[in-house]
């Protein structure tokens, strides 16, 4: 086993706090904000980011407890980590099942009809509750959080084939992946259709982001620091954005060759469409490229705030869904103008880095006084995994 | 968001005096239809002075109440075309039936198609799939079967995707589903009414007060309304002989 630097990688938490805070403006409807948002300019978006940092860490935490604490010690806390997981989902639920009542009281308007429709199903609130306590029904925008259960609930024999025969262990997640494409496994969801995020599909880049954590990312660094694979990863990028472009100028659609567009689309984001994972790993090679790990300016108070967000990136990512609700909410009573919303995207990245700076302090107070040890602690609250 | 409102309103400065019986309220969308798909078999029709319309949809293709069906967007389309095509015989069926899914319209339309004969099929879906999660897969192939079935049946088909409804928007992922639409009557070279982007753009421009509660049916009627007569240009447009369509837009 290749010994693995234990100082936490801090390009880890900037940008998982970054793709936290993309996930948030992505989430509130008709958002002008997101604009900004990746997703607008390329084939991926930042779940991506997030699943594959997710696996990158969750492989550093547990990877280490395993070495150190053995197979079982390491599975129970991977386990509590998916079980907090459960809880906090189930929590965003009860507030998503709040706004729904709200509406279903106070809207009314006939051209809506059949769009009130949906609230039907707070007539029989017994099965819509029971298929969302076993993760079937799914309320829209709470789709992550079931991917991450069910890739936490795998995680643990996966991580311990990862630390013995990586290459064995990649080659098997890409072979599910592929299997998944071919076979067109998925998991079924209530009341049709099935997960927005495919399970099969996506554990391909958890497993990859943990394969790197575990010295891939190593072993891979003579192909990322090469000028032709930057050139390559910068020529796609510069191929996805334009190809983005036509799908918000449909007249520059005429452009794109029918043999083209018959190739790429649809571009599948529930099974995670190979477009996406080389779009997504053109991004990382320029990052990684741009950004050292050592780079000073990475400890500088400018990244803080993203930094924090990152760090605590479960409660980080609840509270976004439910800053996300409310944003809505206040653009339907109050005020959509642009102005109301860029003021409340901005409070609502304000409110997340302080809650997420909040529970450092909570952390620090609870571990007692003292420095912060060098490296990170594997504390069985399962942090930061 | 502010770049296509701008465009929209520098177009808007362009827009010809052809709109002249057009109101404003619905002139703002002008630049959102695209006619890049001609229409032969309507073209047939009007030469031949008469044209058949089917309407398929769901519930957003009608109104409540006893003024519902003469207010719909439907019977708009009908009068404006009528209006506009002098010598025209324009007659309607309407196939409408609300919580219906793509899947569920395309069952009924060989039967429906037979029964009237139509030049033109305009198919409204999207939302009840939207609203049942339908798999995106299963929504598509719906959409390319039904489209089959008219082109068969010797009808031209026009979609027509959801309507932007504003305070669902964080319980019905409808934008997903448009966007399939746009995707497939590409793919199909069928004309794509747009409705969902035609809507958003009034609700950006504050044209119509969408997020509005209200029991009153003015707003929805004047909205059927603007729909009904944009349809109707749409439908002129994509079917005139002479013009080069491959350039789309106005």
């Amino acid at each position: 086993m290749a010994p693995v630097s234990t100082e936490r990688d801090l390009r880890l938490d900037l940008f998982r706090g970054i793709a936290l805070w993309l996930i948030f403006l992505d989430h509130i409807p008709s958002n002008a904000v997101s604009w900004i948002t990746i997703r607008n300019y390329g084939f991926s978006d930042a779940t991506e980011i997030f699943v594959f940092i997710s696996g990158y860490t969750a492989a550093f935490v547990y990877g280490r407890a395993m070495r150190e604490h053995g197979f079982i010690v390491a599975s129970a806390r991977v386990l509590k980590r998916a079980w907090q997981i459960y809880v906090a989902h189930v929590f965003l639920f009860a507030i998503y099942l709040a706004e729904i009542a709200y509406v279903a009281h106070s809207f009314d308007n006939p051209l809506y009809t059949e769009e009130m429709g949906v609230l039907d199903f707070l007539k029989n609130p017994d099965v819509t509750i029971f298929q969302a306590l076993i993760l079937k029904f799914k309320p829209v925008n709470m789709d992550v959080l079931p991917l991450y259960i069910v890739l936490l609930l795998w995680f643990p024999p996966m991580l311990w084939l990862l630390q013995r025969t990586p290459s064995f262990a990649l080659a098997g997640s890409a072979l599910l992946y592929a299997l998944t494409w071919w076979f067109d496994w998925s998991i079924p969801a209530y009341p049709a259709g099935t997960w927005v995020f495919n399970p099969f599909a996506w554990q391909l880049l958890f497993v990859f982001g943990a394969w790197c954590a575990l010295g891939g990312a190593q072993r891979l660094a003579r192909w990322t620091n090469s000028r032709v694979v930057i050139w390559l990863a910068a020529a796609y990028i510069l191929f996805a954005f334009a190809i983005a472009m036509t799908w918000y100028f449909p007249r520059l659609a005429v452009f794109v060759p029918h043999a083209l567009a018959d190739a790429i689309y649809p571009i599948d984001k529930t099974n995670l469409d190979v477009l996406r994972i080389v779009h997504f790993l053109s991004l990382a090679v320029i990052t990684v490229w741009f950004v050292p790990r050592d780079w000073p300016v990475l400890k500088s108070p400018a990244f803080w705030p993203a930094v924090v967000c990152g760090q605590h990136s479960l409660e980080t990512f609840c509270l976004g869904v439910f800053l996300a609700f409310a944003a809505h909410f206040l653009f339907t009573e109050i005020s959509n103008s642009l102005l109301t919303q860029i003021i409340v995207s901005l409070a609502g990245i304000a409110i997340m880095v302080g809650a997420a700076a909040l529970i450092s302090w909570y952390r620090q107070v609870e571990r007692g006084p003292g420095p912060r040890p060098p490296s990170i602690e594997p504390g069985y609250a399962g942090r930061d995994a | 968001m502010m770049g296509r409102v701008l465009l929209t309103l520098a177009l808007l400065a362009l827009a010809g005096p052809a709109w002249a019986e057009m109101p404003a309220t619905c002139r703002v969308a002008e630049p959102q239809i695209a006619h890049d798909f001609p229409l032969p078999r309507v073209m047939h029709a009007l030469a031949a002075k008469r044209l058949d319309i089917l309407v398929v949809g769901a519930g957003s293709s009608s109104l409540p109440g006893p003024t519902g069906a003469k207010n719909a967007f439907p019977a708009r389309l009908q009068n404006a075309l009528t209006e506009q095509l002098p010598g025209v015989d324009v007659s309607l069926t309407l196939n409408v039936k609300s919580g219906r899914t793509a899947e569920q319209m395309v069952k009924t339309l060989a039967p429906a198609l037979q029964a009237a004969k139509p030049a033109l099929m305009i198919w409204q879906t999207g939302t009840v799939d939207a609203m049942q999660s339908i798999d995106t897969d299963q929504f598509k192939a719906a959409l390319d079967h039904g489209i089959a079935i008219a082109h068969s049946a010797g009808a031209d088909v026009v979609l027509i995707n959801a309507q932007y409804s504003p305070r669902t928007e964080s319980m019905i992922a409808l934008g997903t589903y448009a966007e399939i639409m746009r995707w497939v009557a590409l793919q199909q070279e069928v004309p794509l009414f747009d409705r969902f982007s035609i809507m958003k753009l009034w609700a950006d421009l504050g044209t119509f007060d969408l997020y509005s509660a209200t029991k009153k049916l003015d707003i929805a009627e004047s909205v059927h309304d603007c729909i009904g007569r944009l349809l109707a240009e749409l439908v002129i447009e994509a079917a005139k002989p002479d013009e080069p369509h491959a350039e789309g837009g106005r």
